[in-house]
């Protein structure tokens, strides 16, 4: 199921990002060398960086959904762009990811293939982590990344369809769906 | 009246940490709490020209925090959407049921409806008499036709849309403002049973925005109608603050009142004595004061002002004040059905029966009777069962296609029933201070004793029979059941300052003025003498309405 930028600024509006237009929401947007920043904006996110969210999704994400990087790519950046602290926790986090990964299986998470990408965040204890901003590396793997992502997946319309509910929790998706059949 | 500049000095409050919250001059009316009883006898005693301040314990919510808010909600380990707990709002619960107060308010401008579900129904004729007609607990000392005309005006206000579609509701004059939301897929898998089983299904009132209304936009289906409605379409009582605030009405928030302060005499209260974040106390002055700060801190706030003139606590001659404390009951059956059920697209109800509310131990063609001594039961069909997909991938310990066959596994089938019961008022369940522990001002907390007795159970087990009939017949697997061993309350405090002719029985009177105190009304559920079964929200808006017209006629 191909999950598209639409899908990203429908989770975005689920999590209280209020975006203008997506066409603008690119990597390039926090890209800018230091000094360039718009008031109140994120420093950039390098490639590596980028690289390893889209490989988390990845691992995170059904084997059906298609379109990850661009879903990524919009739904992150229009999430912290404006949030300068929450991006660094999120580049905090990916940091002691890319740690982890270089030290227990020699190289970058994005490098991994996908069961050791699989097999690391279970080792670092992140599936049953208290997701907390505050808290120890599970547990803000958990927050800043893990759910972070899974949000933007399950409360997009694409990702709800692919459970069977097109409008689910936290989507504004209108006052039509649930007056649907299954059939119709 | 007010031109809004505020205080005595010419200051005014604002909403932010350094907003200035001294004191105005001494005004018509000060109001205590900015739900939706505060909220609505400011805004109509402002419309009128009277001057009038609101004193909120809680902040100023911003909406534009809402979105994230809704968030907090969806995702763990968000805390407390609208920031109860600590030491500001601590309670005990030393009753032989734990009542998980925090759970069920907010404090904030705007107050429990900020995190209400928004069902508005009226009483029924039945819970004005329930002595006269039943023999049991007490008659209201005004009728269902006293308040039918302020039902029809909260309607106005609050923006209910609804169909007169209820043959068992009381009768009323005129539509809703708004018509109903259709019924749901889900009901419609309900409606054979039902039928084949003479149960009659309804449409439900919300509050809640089914058109544009009042600058309102209509419902966007969210589904997090509780605890926060990010698009504004459910009505809180920020609407009549704002009202007030625009007819010139100052609304204080963070200004926690500490006391009451009487006059000499002691048969009028001359001020509010309120704490402000920067650690000063100051005195609001009023010539009327209308008390709507709920069911539980209502109670808490005249107790706490006991003087030598009244040593048990204002408007306390009775000794009653705090007791007869009520809450209805949830009951609730559920399960599995062989096809799709399409739950959770939004977080509202659309259908319910009231077949069971005056007479809940009657036979229907399916359902056998009963001669037992039961309540009022109010039906509910969830359109909400089961789990939330986006809310069990957060927590789940699995991800990629596992997690997407668990989720595909557990949802899609789960269908439900609720039902609210209420309780007779009973002495001994009450609110009443603390000692041992204190609030972050130093006041003892407030104490929730609270019980459920057998008639209260029977009728739980009641209500259980009939939704087990109802799942049955639809052919559902039923895999649980919320029955008197592990129901709970549904967040509606009732009876603590009641309503009565006899000041040796009751707080207030007919008017909701306390039988000590001259000047001094309370509009709450509080007032309420029994609790019904159906949702308060919509009576407690009546009652307040009814309160600022008293006022007014006073002034």
């Amino acid at each position: 199921m191909e999950l598209t930028r639409r899908d990203a600024l429908a989770a975005l509006a689920a999590s209280g990002a209020l975006v203008a237009g997506g066409a603008s929401l690119t990597w390039d947007r926090l890209s800018r060398a230091d000094g360039e920043h718009g008031e109140g904006e994120s420093a950039a996110f390098d490639g590596e960086e980028v690289a390893t969210l889209v490989a988390v999704a990845t691992v995170l994400y059904p084997s059906a959904a298609t379109g990850v990087p661009e879903f990524v790519e919009t739904y992150v950046v229009g999430r912290i762009r404006d949030r300068p602290a929450y991006a660094a926790g999120v580049r905090d986090v990916l940091s002691t990811l890319d740690a982890s990964a270089e030290s227990w299986y020699g190289g970058r998470y994005a490098t991994l293939d996908d069961g050791d990408r699989d097999g690391l965040l279970r080792e670092l204890g992140v599936a049953t982590a208290e997701p907390n901003p505050d808290g120890t590396d599970a547990e803000r793997l958990r927050y800043y990344l893990v759910n972070e992502l899974l949000y933007a997946f399950y409360a997009s319309p694409t990702g709800g369809r692919l459970v069977g509910i097109e409008n689910p929790q936290g989507y504004p998706g209108g006052l039509e769906s649930y007056r649907r059949g299954p059939r119709s | 009246m007010s031109d809004g500049s505020g205080g005595s000095d010419g200051t005014r409050a604002g909403t932010g940490g350094e907003a200035d919250r001294r004191p105005s001059g001494r005004v018509d009316v000060c109001v205590i709490g900015s739900g939706p009883a505060g909220a609505l006898v400011a805004a109509t005693l402002a419309r009128r020209g009277r001057d009038v301040v609101v004193l909120e314990a809680g902040r100023r919510f911003d909406p534009a925090e809402r979105l994230r808010q809704m968030e907090r909600s969806i995702r763990p380990g968000g805390g407390s959407v609208w920031e109860m707990g600590g030491a500001r709002d601590a309670f005990t619960s030393p009753g032989e049921r734990r009542y998980p107060l925090n759970a069920a308010r907010v404090k904030g401008v705007g107050g429990s409806t900020l995190h209400w579900q928004g069902m508005v129904m009226r009483l029924h004729e039945l819970d004005f008499e329930r002595r006269t007609r039943e023999g049991v607990a007490d008659d209201w000392p005004i009728g269902y036709d006293d308040l039918a005309p302020y039902y029809a005006r909260a309607e106005r206000e609050l923006g209910v849309a609804g169909a007169v579609d209820d043959p068992f509701a009381p009768p009323r004059d005129g539509p809703f403002p708004m018509p109903a939301f259709p019924p749901s897929y889900g009901d419609s898998l309900f409606a054979d049973a039902c039928e084949r089983l003479g149960v009659a299904m309804h449409s439900v009132g919300n509050a809640r925005n089914s058109e544009a209304y009042d600058g309102r936009g209509p419902c966007v289906g969210y589904g997090t109608c509780k605890p926060v409605c990010p698009s504004g379409a459910k009505y809180t009582a920020e609407v009549h603050v704002a009202e007030a605030e625009a007819e010139g009405a100052r609304v204080v928030d963070r200004a926690a009142v500490q006391r009451l302060e009487h006059g000499d005499s002691g048969e009028v209260v001359e001020a509010a004595v309120y704490a402000t974040p920067d650690g000063e106390e100051h005195r609001q002055e009023a010539r009327r004061f209308v008390v709507a700060c709920g069911g539980v801190e209502t109670p808490r706030l005249l107790l706490l002002s006991a003087s030598d003139r009244h040593p048990d606590g204002l408007a306390n001659s009775s000794g009653l004040v705090g007791r007869y404390f009520m809450d209805h009951l949830f009951a609730g059956v559920g399960g599995r059905l062989d096809e799709p059920t399409r739950q959770n697209h939004v977080g509202f109800i659309t259908s319910e029966c009231h077949q069971f509310y005056d007479d809940p131990g009657r036979a229907t063609r399916g359902i056998p009777g009963t001669d037992a001594d039961v309540g009022s039961i109010k039906l509910e069909f969830l359109n909400y069962a089961g789990p939330s997909p986006v809310e069990m991938a957060l927590g789940a310990e699995e991800w990629g296609d596992d997690l997407l066959s668990v989720l595909r596994e557990a949802y899609g089938n789960e269908i439900a029933m609720g039902a609210l019961v209420g309780q007779l008022p009973r002495r001994e369940n009450r609110v009443a201070l603390d000692r041992s522990r204190t609030d972050d001002h130093g006041n003892p907390v407030p104490a929730i004793h609270w019980r459920i007795d057998d008639r209260t159970k029977r009728t739980i087990e009641r209500a259980n029979e009939i939704q087990r009939a109802i799942l049955s017949e639809l052919g559902v697997e039923i895999t649980w059941t919320v029955g008197p061993e592990n129901t709970g309350p549904a967040f509606h405090h009732m009876g603590t300052t009641r309503m009565g002719t006899d000041p040796e029985e009751s707080v207030v009177d007919s008017t909701l003025r306390t039988h000590d105190l001259d000047n001094c009304w309370i509009a709450s559920s509080g007032v309420f003498v029994t609790s019904g079964a159906m949702n308060p929200t919509l009576t407690i808006a009546a009652l307040a309405l009814r309160v600022a017209d008293h006022v007014d006629e006073t002034l």
